[in-house]
């Protein structure tokens, strides 16, 4: 793999405060990373260590009260609404630990919906969720089904491949295997290292250890601190 | 224009119009409830349209004239209209045409299965060609000049059971009847329903003793908007000096009922747009709550890659969807409720095919639209401005 010029995620000195009444809560305090393109990163920490408000900060959902965030090289304190909302669109893929799927949408419907937002025609959306559901291994004839009709692996599966309907350079997943057994969280984890070796940078958030023996970069977290 | 130009790029993107549907369809029973509100709104504002138009083309049906005519008549103490005046009156400018009639009362005298009826009626003295711009024939032909031929008015025709080619007798003098004239209505010139015309050398010989000159001149004028101007002018070439003739113009009646009805129809309508407001604020309160209950969903839309604008259109789309399924609904039920209402109680549905009952309905059917995209604005205004971190953790 050619080594790329910049780090795909960086911050410097990011410092998220919030202010609940007279009390300053530091959810990240000071924290500098990089990560490198390819990666496979592993973002440990115990709850309310914020490892989550972390991974919204590279996920364009949340800004940093201080300091600089660049993903892809882009500062996104320059930008407004509609730039982060383009940064998520194109450099980004979300897995939740609740798969937070459209109820109302088939899962391959889903699938397309990052795809609308993008301006891809209707034969061209189908065509590539698809492709993407086959990427993350789902028994095609679940395709047509609703997420209500899914078991939570499945589910799951959907929402990788919604995440990579419109071929994002970084995945983020927050407890991805969280609300899944032990078996279904080890295959959606393999499903994750092989994307990672198709060229995908991976970043992972979690308090379970046994994730990070996926990953090639762990990160633990604790009160708002990077310590390791 | 932007969000013209990308409609179709809007309706070709269908998954919008999926996902709006499939949101409406998820509540249906809101869904429906909405509707109704805003059927129930067009059809009110578009009835009361059609009532308050219904009720002015019935009043001014029974009217023969459109107002385009100015009847100068004798001023109080003169006896007639003198050639002099006629010719006077040729001198104005914007003039179409220029009837001058005599008339006189009459007894008829018509002999039916051994059976003498009699009845009140008007002759006049009328040119045929002048009759002719008047009014219409319903069968027959006109009378020829020189000739005894007469025609007569419908409601002669009816009440004496006349066809052409029976004789009517005026004064011991035999009048054949050749036409009979289609009915035209109360008129503010001549009454020609209950008129018999008469070439002028039959009319001589009937009255030998009538005043020179004539009883009244219809004046047409070119233009309808020169009215005023038409009437002023004929009053001061022949009022110069003394009062000698007196100008009406039919106008001022039709005029003063249209103001009348234009009234009542603002006020019909005024009723009706508050039930379509209350369906927008029904409509209000619907997206209100289905935002927030979706938060989670657009928190969700946001994080793949949803705008502010994806958000709004999607929205919108759903006010629109409901605006416009409602209305046609409405519009429909309006016209097929119109119908049966005029059919049954009227026993008369012509007006509801004319021009202006259907503009009242169309503008009813946009209305509807119009009020569900006012309600569903500020809710998608809200559903677009939602921060996505918090819409996701929304529970």
């Amino acid at each position: 793999m050619p080594s790329p010029q910049y780090p795909i995620v960086q911050l410097q000195d990011v410092k998220r405060i919030y202010t609940l009444g007279n009390n300053k809560i530091y959810a990240l305090n000071g924290v500098s990373i990089s990560i490198e393109k390819g990666d496979f990163v592993t973002i440990m920490g115990s709850s309310g260590s914020g490892k989550s408000t972390l991974l919204n900060m590279i996920g364009c959902l949340d800004l940093p009260t201080s300091g600089i965030v660049k993903v892809n090289n882009t500062d996104l304190s320059k930008l407004d609404d509609d730039g982060l909302t383009a940064i998520r669109r194109n450099n980004i893929g979300f897995i939740f630990q609740q798969f937070n799927l459209i109820p109302t949408l088939t899962a391959i419907e889903n699938v397309e919906i990052p795809m609308i937002f993008n301006g891809a025609s209707p034969d061209t959306r189908r065509k590539k969720a698809l492709e993407m559901l086959k990427k993350a291994d789902l028994p095609l004839e679940y395709a047509s089904h609703k997420p209500n009709e899914m078991s939570g692996g499945q589910q799951q599966r959907v929402a990788i491949a919604r995440a990579l309907a419109n071929e994002p350079p970084i995945l983020l997943a927050d407890e991805p295997t969280g609300n899944l057994d032990t078996k279904t969280g080890h295959n959606i984890m393999e499903l994750l290292k092989e994307l990672n070796a198709a060229g995908t940078t991976v970043i992972v958030v979690t308090h379970d250890p046994l994730l990070e023996e996926y990953s090639h970069t762990t990160i633990k977290i604790q009160d708002g601190e990077v310590i390791e | 224009m932007k969000i013209i130009d990308r409609l179709p790029s809007i309706l070709k993107n269908n998954m919008y119009a999926e996902l709006a549907k499939r949101n409406l369809k998820r509540q249906s029973v809101r869904t429906i409830l909405a509707a109704i509100g805003i059927i129930i709104g067009v059809i009110a504002i578009s009835s009361m349209g059609i009532l308050g138009n219904s009720l002015k083309l019935s009043v001014t049906d029974s009217f023969a004239d459109i107002g385009d005519k100015l009847i100068v008549s004798p001023a109080p103490g003169e006896d007639s209209i003198t050639d002099k005046q006629v010719d006077q009156i040729s001198k104005v400018g914007g003039i179409e045409s220029i009837i001058p009639v005599s008339s006189s009362g009459e007894v008829v005298e018509y002999r039916k299965d051994g059976v003498d009826i009699q009845s009140y009626v008007a002759v006049y003295n009328i040119e045929k060609d002048e009759l002719e711009n008047l009014v219409e024939l319903e069968e027959g032909r006109y009378f020829k000049p020189g000739s005894t031929d007469c025609v007569v008015g419908s409601s002669i025709a009816s009440n004496l059971e006349l066809t052409p080619g029976q004789k009517i007798e005026i004064d011991g003098n035999k009048l054949r009847v050749v036409g009979i004239l289609k009915e035209r209505g109360l008129g503010f010139d001549i009454n020609t329903d209950s008129g018999v015309f008469t070439s002028s050398e039959m009319y001589d010989k009937l009255y030998p003793d009538a005043d020179e000159g004539y009883d009244q001149v219809i004046v047409i004028v070119e233009n309808i908007d020169e009215l005023d101007a038409v009437s002023e002018d004929i009053e001061e070439r022949i009022n110069k000096k003394d009062e000698l003739v007196t100008v009406f113009a039919t106008n001022v009646i039709t005029e003063s009922l249209d103001d009348v009805f234009r009234s009542i129809s603002i006020f019909l309508m005024g009723i009706g747009s508050i039930s379509l407001l209350v369906a927008g604020v029904s409509i209000l309160n619907v997206m209100l709550m289905s935002t927030m209950e979706r938060t989670k969903e657009i928190g969700i839309m946001k994080a793949v890659g949803a705008s502010r604008k994806d958000i709004l259109k999607m929205f919108l789309l759903e006010a629109l969807f409901l605006g416009v399924i409602a209305s046609t609904a409405g519009a429909i039920l309006t016209i097929g409720g119109s119908y049966l209402v005029m059919l049954l109680v009227v026993k008369n549905t012509s007006y509801l095919f004319t021009l202006s009952s259907m503009f009242y309905i169309t503008e009813g059917f946009f209305f509807g639209i119009a009020t569900s995209l006012v309600g569903g604005m500020y809710p998608a205004w809200k559903a677009s401005r939602m921060k996505p971190l918090d819409a996701l953790r929304y529970e």
